[in-house]
C-alpha cells in the first residue's frame, strides 16, 4: 500500500510561503516527499475513473447530517465547517489521489425525522459516496440500518455510543471517538485511585450516552462508594432537583456525562446551591472553551474571564492532543489549518474534533486505492487504520467497529487541558484492563496529509 | 352518487401519480412519499378547524401515538401493514375521543391551550417510559417491498404507492364525509353553536365527533410517517410538527382538502429546496443553515398577504371555476356568509 500521491507534494510550497513561521516543517515534507514519487509512478498511470457513486476522475463527493441549528447546534456546528476546512487543505495539496473531495452537510436540526430525510436526498438525490460523522445518537440511530441496506459507507459517526460497534447488523457503519464504555471505565478508574474512600455522585444524561458512561463507571468504581445518581432530561433544563439530591448525598466528587449546555448548567446551579463538589466530566461535556462561553451565556455575566475562571480545576479526559500543547506537531497543524481557513471561528475542542476526523477520512480513503468502489472503503477501515491524530490507536478491524480506544486524564488549567497522566487504553468489557499506553503518538506529516 | 364521483376521481388521480412515481427519481419518491403522509395529517386537520370550527395545536400527539402504535405493532405482533395502518388511526382515535370529551367543554384560545399542553406533554412520555418506547433514539420501522413487485423494484416508490393509496382513500373518505349530513351539522356548529343546538344538533357529540376524526387522520398520517421515515423518535413528534400541521392547513387553505395537498407540498418541498439554493450558493455555514428558516418564513407571510385565504383560495379566485374542487369543501370560516352556503350546498 505504499501507491503515494506524488502531485499533492509539489504545491508543499503554498501554505509554507503563507506561513512562513512553519516553513522548518515544509522542508521536511519535502524531503520525505521525494522518497514517495518514484514508488507511486507505476499506480500513477492507471486513469481515474468513476468507481462508484460519487466518485468521478475529479472529486469524491460526501454526505453528513449535522445539527447546524436548534439545541445541539451551539459549539457542534463548529464540527462539520472544520472537517470541510481539512478538506480544502487537502484539495490544495493535491487532493486524494488528485480527486478533491466535496462536502455535503446537510441541517437536520437534531431531530431524526429531519436527519432520515437529509439522508435520503443526500444518497438518492446526491449520490454520495460515503456519509461521513453524521452527528448524533438518536439522529445517526435513524439512518443506519437504511444506510446499511443501501451498501453505503457509514463512516466515523460522531457520537461515541457502542452501538456503531455491530460489524454483522451494521457491516458498514464505523464509530471513530472514543465510546462512552471505555471513557467511564478511565475516568472511574482515575476516581477509584485518587479519591478512595470518598462519597461519588452521578450526573448523566438519560440516553444511550450518559447511560454507556454510567456503565463504564461502574465496572470501575466500588459500589459502596457511589451515593447518589441523577439524570437529566436534555429537554428539561432545570437541573436544580438533581444537584439538591446530589447534595444531600453529600457526594464529595460528581461524575458528570453531560453535554457542555449542562455541564454548565451543573456548575451554575451547584453554585447557587453553595454546593462546591470536585467535578469530573466526560470529554463530551468539558471542552473548556465551549464551557467558558456558555457558562457567561447563562449566567448573563460579561466580566472578562468569568466562564474561564469557573472552569478551572475540572477533571476530564482527552482523546486528542491538548490545544493548550503548542509544541505538539498535530496542534501546529490544527493550528495552521485553523489560520488558513476558519479564522472566524475560536480554535477550541469542536474545531479539533472536526478537523482530526477529517485526517481520518482522508487516511481510510488512501488506503481504499486510486479507483476505490463503496466496499472498498469499508475495506480498508476493516483492515486497520494507522493512528492519526489521537493519542491512542483505533480499534479498527473486521470484527470491531470502534474507533480511538484511549485517552489521558487531564485537569483544566486556564481554558486549556492540562494533561495529568499517560494515555491509557481499554476495551468495552467489565473486565478488561485499563493498560498505560507507552508508545509515544507519531508526529504528524510534514505536509499535514496522511501517507498511504 | 357522490361517493362513487370521488372514488373515480380519487382512482385518476392514482393512475396519475403511479405514472408520475414511475418517472420521478427515487428521491423525488421519496418526498412524494412524505407529501403524501403528511396530507392525510393536515387533510384531518383543516376538517377540524374549517368545518367544525375547533382549533388544535395539538395534532403531532395524534401523529406520535399513530406512529408509535404502528411501530409497536410492527415491530412486536409483526401484524400486515393495512391492518397496522387502520390499527394507528383507531387508537389515535380513541386517544382523540378521549381528549374530545374535554375538548368539547373548551372554546377558542381555552381549547388551543388544552392541545398545546398535549403537544408539548406526550413526546416526553418516551423519556419516561424507556423500555417500551426506546426514549430519545426511538424505535426503528423497517418494512419490506413486496416480492411480487421484483427485487429491483426501487423501495421509495413502494413507499410513494403505499402512501398515496393511503392519502388518496382518506382524502375520499373525508370529501364524503364532509358532503354528509355530519359535515352539514360541523358547517352549522361552526357558524353559530346556538342557532345549531336550537335547531336539534347535538353540539358536543358533534364536536367530538370532529375530533376524533382529525385524531385518526393524525394518527394514520404518523403512521405512514413513520414508516417512511423509518423511525419514530419522539424528537420528531414535537410542537414544531404541531405548529407545521396548521400552517400547512393554513396556508393551503383552511377547510379545503385540496388546500391540505397544497399545503403538505409547501411544507415538504420548499425548506429542501431552498436549502439546496443556499447550499448551491456557496453562502458560508452559518449563514446557508440560518437563510433557508428565515426565507421560509418569509415565503409563508408573503403567501398569507396576496391569499389570505390560503392557496387554494387564491387559485379558485384566479381561475374561478376551472380550480379542482374535489372536497366541495368550502373555504375559511365566513360567519357573515353562512346562510348563503347553505343554500347553495346542494347544487354543487
Amino acid at each position: 500500500m505504499n501507491r503515494s500521491h506524488p502531485m499533492k507534494r509539489s504545491h508543499l510550497g503554498r501554505p509554507a510561503i503563507v506561513l512562513g513561521a512553519i516553513a522548518a516543517l515544509a522542508v521536511a515534507g519535502c524531503s520525505s516527499g521525494a522518497k514517495s514519487s518514484s514508488s507511486g509512478s507505476s499506480s500513477s498511470s492507471s486513469a481515474l475513473t468513476a468507481s462508484a457513486p460519487g466518485i468521478t476522475a475529479t472529486q469524491i463527493l460526501i454526505g453528513s447530517h449535522q445539527p447546524l441549528t436548534g439545541v445541539a447546534a451551539p459549539g457542534y456546528d463548529e464540527i462539520a465547517p472544520a472537517s470541510n476546512a481539512y478538506f480544502q487543505y487537502v484539495n490544495a495539496n493535491g487532493g486524494v489521489f488528485g480527486r478533491k473531495i466535496v462536502y455535503k452537510y446537510l441541517n437536520d436540526q437534531y431531530d431524526p425525522t429531519i436527519t432520515s430525510t437529509v439522508v435520503h436526498q443526500l444518497v438518492l438525490q446526491d449520490s454520495v459516496y460515503s456519509i461521513f460523522n453524521g452527528l448524533g445518537t438518536p439522529t445517526h440511530l435513524a439512518v443506519a440500518p437504511y444506510l446499511n441496506a443501501q451498501k453505503v459507507p457509514d463512516v466515523f459517526v460522531a457520537s461515541g455510543c457502542e452501538c456503531w460497534n455491530a460489524p454483522s447488523t451494521l457491516p458498514n457503519t464505523f464509530g471513530w471517538q472514543l465510546d462512552y464504555v471505555r471513557e467511564g471505565k478511565i475516568l472511574g478508574n482515575y476516581i477509584k485511585a485518587h479519591f478512595a474512600g470518598k462519597k461519588i455522585g452521578y450526573f448523566y444524561q438519560n440516553d444511550e450516552f450518559g447511560q454507556d458512561g454510567v456503565k463504564g463507571l461502574n465496572y470501575e468504581i466500588p459500589k459502596s462508594q457511589v451515593v447518589a445518581s441523577e439524570s437529566y432530561n436534555p429537554a428539561v433544563t432545570n437541573v436544580a432537583p438533581q444537584v439538591t439530591a446530589l447534595k444531600a448525598a453529600g457526594a464529595q466528587v460528581v461524575v458528570s456525562f453531560s453535554v457542555p449546555a449542562f455541564t454548565a448548567l451543573l456548575k451554575l446551579t451547584s453554585l447557587k446551591l453553595s454546593f462546591a463538589p470536585q467535578l469530573v466530566v466526560s470529554d463530551v461535556g468539558s471542552d473548556p472553551i465551549t464551557l467558558a462561553g456558555l457558562l457567561a451565556a447563562f449566567a448573563k455575566n460579561t466580566t472578562a474571564g468569568f466562564g474561564s475562571a469557573l472552569t478551572q480545576g475540572i477533571i476530564t479526559d482527552g482523546y486528542l492532543p491538548s490545544l493548550g500543547e503548542t509544541s505538539n506537531t498535530w496542534i501546529q497543524l490544527l493550528q495552521k489549518i485553523h489560520t488558513t481557513y476558519l479564522p472566524k471561528l475560536p480554535l477550541d475542542g469542536n474545531v479539533a474534533y472536526g478537523i482530526a476526523v477529517g485526517y481520518t477520512f482522508v487516511q481510510a480513503m488512501l488506503k481504499a486505492g486510486r479507483n476505490p468502489t463503496r466496499q472498498a472503503l469499508v475495506g480498508a477501515i476493516n483492515a486497520g487504520l494507522p493512528q492519526g491524530f489521537a493519542v491512542a490507536p483505533y480499534a479498527y478491524s473486521a470484527t470491531n467497529h470502534d474507533g480511538i480506544t484511549g485517552a489521558y486524564m487531564a485537569v483544566v488549567k486556564n481554558g486549556a487541558l492540562a494533561p495529568t497522566g499517560p494515555v491509557q487504553v481499554t476495551d468495552t468489557t467489565p473486565t478488561g484492563a485499563i493498560t498505560t499506553y507507552s508508545t509515544a503518538q507519531p508526529a504528524a506529516p510534514a505536509s499535514g496529509v496522511p501517507s498511504s | 352518487m357522490t361517493l362513487a364521483r370521488h372514488t373515480a376521481a380519487a382512482l385518476g388521480i392514482a393512475l396519475v401519480l403511479a405514472a408520475l412515481s414511475v418517472r420521478l427519481s427515487p428521491y423525488r419518491d421519496y418526498q412524494m412519499a412524505e407529501v403524501a403522509a403528511y396530507v392525510v395529517a393536515v387533510a384531518g386537520l383543516t376538517v377540524l378547524i374549517g368545518l367544525s370550527g375547533q382549533i388544535s395545536i395539538g395534532n403531532g400527539a395524534f401523529m406520535a401515538i399513530g406512529a408509535y402504535a404502528s411501530a409497536l405493532l410492527l415491530l412486536h405482533l409483526g401484524w400486515p401493514l393495512e391492518l397496522v395502518f387502520a390499527a394507528s388511526a383507531v387508537i389515535a382515535a380513541l386517544a382523540g375521543a378521549i381528549f374530545g370529551v374535554a375538548a368539547a367543554r373548551l372554546r377558542g384560545p381555552y381549547l388551543a391551550g388544552a392541545t398545546l399542553m398535549l403537544a408539548v406533554a406526550l413526546p416526553s412520555v418516551a423519556g419516561q417510559y424507556q423500555g417500551i418506547f426506546g426514549g430519545d433514539q426511538g424505535l426503528a420501522v423497517t418494512i419490506i417491498t413486496p416480492a411480487f413487485l421484483g427485487a429491483s423494484f426501487p423501495p421509495t416508490r413502494w413507499l410513494a404507492w403505499l402512501t398515496c393509496a393511503a392519502a388518496l382513500i382518506t382524502l375520499v373518505l373525508l370529501a364524503n364525509l364532509s358532503r354528509s349530513r355530519v359535515g352539514r351539522s360541523w358547517r352549522a356548529i361552526r357558524d353559530d353553536e346556538i342557532a345549531a343546538s336550537l335547531a336539534g344538533l347535538n353540539v358536543a357529540r358533534l364536536q367530538i365527533l370532529a375530533f376524533v376524526v382529525s385524531a385518526a387522520c393524525a394518527g394514520l398520517g404518523g403512521a405512514l410517517l413513520a414508516v417512511v421515515t423509518g423511525i419514530v423518535a419522539p424528537g420528531a413528534y414535537t410542537l414544531t410538527l404541531s405548529i407545521a400541521l396548521l400552517t400547512a392547513a393554513v396556508l393551503g387553505g383552511l377547510g379545503t382538502l385540496p388546500g391540505a395537498v397544497w399545503g403538505s407540498l409547501v411544507l415538504v418541498l420548499v425548506p429542501s429546496y431552498l436549502t439546496n439554493v443556499a447550499a448551491g450558493h456557496g453562502l458560508s455555514g452559518g449563514a446557508s443553515s440560518s437563510v433557508p428558516i428565515a426565507a421560509y418564513g418569509v415565503i409563508l407571510i408573503v403567501v398569507m398577504l396576496v391569499f389570505p385565504t390560503g392557496i387554494q383560495g387564491g387559485l379558485r379566485r384566479l381561475f374561478g371555476p376551472m380550480t379542482p374542487d374535489a372536497g366541495i369543501l368550502r373555504g375559511a370560516p365566513r360567519r357573515r356568509a353562512a346562510a348563503s352556503e347553505h343554500q347553495k350546498e346542494g347544487s354543487v
